[in-house]
């Protein structure tokens, strides 16, 4: 086989080598009618491809988006994207059409004559205004949910919850019943006594503070994620929530969503289940195990050997379980020793 | 001057040579020999992004330690990575680029005998050329070149506890672009004071070839915001060897507390991309200003909107330095810049519009010459359009939060100042290929080139815009580790087969242009017909251009198919053809454009 290969690489530099050989003799070097005529219809050719790509990418690839928002302020982010997305497509439909067609169209012959187009005032200020008025609305809308969703400032009820980076893993930090975090510096990281995350077991409202490896999550309360890092910068992304932020050592970063659908109900989403399903064909061709969905914690940010594997599973449950849930989490003091 | 000559020996003319024609080819073989280590090494890592856990000759034959039976391991990917983009990035397509064509082009477009400097620009070359070779020798350092993505952000950029590539590598890495940028900064300074002192008579600064106004305001964004990157390189070298802190802060890693206190890796960011986004227009005006002659020339045609496209240039040039925070939205500073930047960001999108709108006003109703260098110019367009297009969805902050750093960002850039800038460096080395080597290119090679790489180029960025979508992060060395992504594997099998179609296919490029450089055809001394100064010199090369007086100019550079009666189509050429040099005088009665 490997054999087959080989004889088969060095048939094909054999034949480069003839062709270019041959084409080099060529010495015909400046574009004819012939080759201008030639070259036109390629384009036309080529157009066809390029839009049959376009297309096809746009129907068949949209099983594989990530599915509609998860948390409330995402869902003006599907809105703003859509709207982007197709005013963007329009105006590529349309430049490309028209760039391939005008080549194809005016390609050269002896007999034609270029018209001698200089300037227009008239055209120039078209399309500086067309363009300057579509911004408008799109920074106007941008601005707004931008301001929207990184406004932390009135969120009384929120739930605050700090995630902690480190190569190569995701920990996080609830705080309690007093809804404040204890503070946390890399100066109290004691891993012999568990106490991984580096929080200063001195500050009174450290010790109701409750540290796991898994997010979970109440649907419909806003959630207050501060971030921090020990070593290196990491970035927390949530794609289906529509929400990240890096982990910058040194500072704590923040940011905010509220969860909109519970894990159980997002894997009944249609789409997701479409996705599901499509993934579970190909796992299933390469005899592994099925893939159940979950809400997913990535690293973004480039941050040495293992990047390509830091994640965290996020779990989004009703209310009442989620108070079931935290009630059973030990509280750091009773974790950390001394 | 012209009368003197010197004598000239082998190492004074080929290698230490103070002619910006020579210096220029001494660039541009540089540049593309970096080219091919970038691309080889993009053609590595898409065989790993495609088939993750197959063995691999050629990764075992390339790799040496850095594998294990043909795979290879995760740190060698990051480096690929890294080094393809900085390679890309700086020595291709700014010294490749900007080095070449300005080198090649002021003087002749603006009617002067050399570079205000030869000596600075020799030893712009050759500053380029040790920045290479150092660069090149980091390749083979033991725990590997430098890994923390072009971008370098520390503290994993100055940690090699964090990533054995940043070790030795990292600090070849920044040595070797310290003496980039100085490299850099001698060339754009030279540029500025050529284009403004050394226009022959008659050459007003509203009658510059666009390519000029393009190297001009290119030349000028380098000399703004490299020296800001210098300054993060050498603090970031501080915070390495000497134990500053700069940019690193509290800090814990391999068991035990770092002394680093109060740095902040933000301001890093900040130093970085102060020049990191202006780079992106250093790398794309000079490709812009190159398609803008040659569309011109080939389309028979003035460009369209001259001024407009001046002014356009400015924006985009002034607009460039005040957009940088639109690469950190996330990154943890104030919300508050976020939505300065979007604003700043979106704006850029009008100049752009402008200009590509001009291009396409350019080619209506002309008489379009397809050469292969025409051909890359309309695939420029093409690629810009549809790059920049997607750079409304990435400059909105409230968008950027979730396809920031996803392989939609990776085919966003490189739509829109990888391919288009390659496409413009290709355009101008087809087009001016007669002028550097007196011979002409292989115009059915050209076609081939052409083809191949466009539909390749599409093949691999259009689908990567998806799997982006699908949240897909970029920099990571397999995606099996997540079955939400298991459906994105055939994409990524077919984007790879794009990119080494795509890859090998430039070997008909390196092929067509040195067997040309001692086989092709002579050139004659206008062969694409165009009106620009450089055409009114001899084929052979002599120091000084012009082996008399230097031209006076009288017209601007775009007089194509001018008519006698402007308003009739039909009439006949003013000047008996359709082109007019701009050392033909005005007639009488002929009006300026």
């Amino acid at each position: 086989m490997l054999a087959l290969f080989y004889i088969f690489i060095g048939v094909a530099i054999g034949v480069s080598f003839w062709q270019i050989t041959r084409v080099m003799n060529l010495r015909s070097v400046i574009a004819d009618d012939h080759d201008n005529d030639k070259q036109g219809k390629y384009f036309l050719a080529f157009t066809v491809f390029f839009y049959a790509m376009m297309i096809y990418c746009l129907l068949a690839m949209n099983v594989l988006m990530l599915p509609e928002s998860a948390s409330i302020e995402g869902e003006h982010d599907d809105n703003l994207f859509n709207i982007t997305f197709w005013l963007i497509g329009i105006v590529q439909f349309i430049m490309q059409f028209l760039i391939f067609y005008f080549t194809y169209k005016y390609r050269g012959r002896k007999d034609r004559k270029a018209k001698f187009f200089a300037d227009s005032h008239q055209l120039e200020i078209i399309w500086t205004i067309i363009p300057a008025v579509v911004l408008v609305v799109l920074i106007g809308y941008g601005l707004w949910q931008w301001n929207e969703v990184m406004d932390l400032s009135d969120e009384k009820d929120a739930v605050v919850i700090e995630v902690y980076s480190q190569q190569f893993r995701w920990d996080a930090r609830y705080a309690g019943e007093d809804n404040t975090l204890g503070l946390g510096n890399v100066n109290y990281i004691d891993i012999d006594n568990l106490n991984t995350m580096g929080v200063d077991m001195s500050d009174p409202n450290a010790q109701d503070d409750k540290q796991v490896t898994e997010l979970v999550l109440p649907k419909g309360r806003k959630i207050h994620f501060k971030f921090r890092s020990q070593d290196v910068l990491h970035s927390a992304y949530m794609p289906h929530f529509r929400a990240q932020m890096n982990c910058v050592p040194g500072m704590v970063t923040e940011f905010g969503f509220t969860p909109k659908y519970t894990t159980e109900e997002m894997r009944l989403n249609p789409e997701v289940m479409d996705k599901t399903n499509a993934i579970n064909k190909i796992r299933k061709a390469k005899g592994e195990d099925p893939y159940e969905f979950d809400y997913l914690l990535l690293c973004n940010k480039i941050c040495g050997q293992a990047h390509f594997n830091m994640q965290m599973k996020i779990t989004v449950l009703e209310q009442d379980e989620y108070d079931k849930w935290i009630a059973a989490r030990p509280t750091l003091a009773e974790v950390i020793k001394k | 001057m012209s009368e003197h000559h010197h004598k000239e020996t082998f190492v004074t003319k080929y290698i230490f040579s103070q002619d910006h024609k020579m210096i220029s080819k001494q660039f541009l073989v540089t540049g593309m020999f970096m080219g091919i280590i970038a691309v080889l090494m993009s053609m590595l890592f898409r065989l790993q992004l495609a088939w993750p856990d197959t063995s691999f000759t050629i990764i075992e034959a390339f790799l040496g330690s850095h594998q294990t039976n043909g795979i290879m391991d995760p740190d060698i990917y990051l480096a690929l990575v890294t080094i393809h983009g900085t390679i890309m990035v700086f020595f291709v397509l700014t010294a490749g680029l900007s080095g070449t064509f300005s080198n090649l082009l002021i003087p002749l477009q603006i009617g002067a005998r050399d570079m205000a400097s030869g000596f600075l620009n020799m030893i712009s070359y050759w500053l380029f050329f040790l920045s290479s070779v150092v660069m090149v020798i980091s390749l083979f350092v033991e725990a590997g070149p430098a890994s923390a993505g072009w971008t370098i952000y520390p503290p994993l950029s100055a940690l090699p506890q964090a990533i054995p590539g940043s070790g030795a590598g990292m600090t070849l890495w920044l040595v070797s672009m310290a003496i980039f940028i100085a490299s850099s900064l001698i060339g754009a300074l030279n540029y500025i004071v050529t284009v403004l002192n050394l226009r022959t008579k008659g050459m007003h600064m509203t009658r510059l070839p666009l390519t000029m106004w393009a190297f001009f305001i290119t030349a000028i964004i380098g000399v703004v915001s490299f020296p800001v990157l210098l300054s993060a390189a050498l603090l970031l070298i501080f915070d390495r060897s000497f134990g500053t802190s700069f940019f690193l802060s509290d800090i814990f890693i391999s068991g035990e507390v770092l002394h680093y206190q109060g740095g902040s890796p933000v301001l890093f960011e900040h130093l970085f991309w102060f020049l990191g986004h202006p780079e992106v227009y250093i790398v794309l005006l000079p490709a812009l200003g190159i398609t803008s002659e040659v569309i011109s020339t080939n389309s028979r045609k003035p460009i369209f909107g001259y001024r407009a496209m001046i002014l356009s240039i400015m924006a985009i040039a002034f607009l460039s330095t005040i957009v940088w925070g639109h690469h950190m939205f996330i990154s943890g500073m104030n919300p508050f810049l976020g939505s300065v930047f979007t604003f700043t960001t979106l704006l850029i999108a009008i100049p752009s519009a402008v200009k590509a709108f001009n291009y396409l006003t350019t080619l209506w109703k002309g008489n379009l010459q397809l050469n292969p260098a025409m051909l890359f110019s309309i695939g420029l367009v093409s690629t810009f359009v549809t790059g920049g297009l997607t750079g409304l969805v990435l400059g909105d902050s409230a968008l950027d939060i979730n396809i920031h750093d996803t392989y939609f960002v990776v085919a966003h850039f490189h739509l829109v100042m990888g391919v288009s800038a390659i496409f413009g460096m290709y355009a101008g080395v087809y087009h001016w290929f007669p002028k550097m080597y007196g011979r002409m290119m292989n115009k059915t090679l050209g076609y081939w080139h052409f083809w191949i790489t466009i539909i390749c180029a599409y093949g691999v960025f259009w689908p990567m815009h998806f799997i982006g979508l699908a949240g897909l992060p970029r920099r990571y060395y397999t995606n099996t580790e997540f079955p939400m992504f298991d459906d994105l594997a055939d994409i990524n099998v077919v984007i790879t087969i794009f990119a080494l179609v795509g890859g090998v296919a430039q070997l008909i490029f390196i092929a067509n242009f040195f067997i040309s450089m001692y086989r092709g055809p002579k050139a004659t001394q206008n062969p694409w017909k165009s009106n620009t100064l450089e055409w009114t010199t001899p084929v052979e090369h002599i120091h000084g251009n012009w082996p008399g007086k230097i031209p006076e100019v009288h017209r601007w550079a775009y007089d194509y198919s001018k008519r006698v009666d402007a308003d009739d189509d039909d009439s006949d050429f003013l000047h008996g053809e359709d082109f007019v040099l701009q050392t033909t005088p005005l007639l009488e009665g002929e009006e300026a454009s």
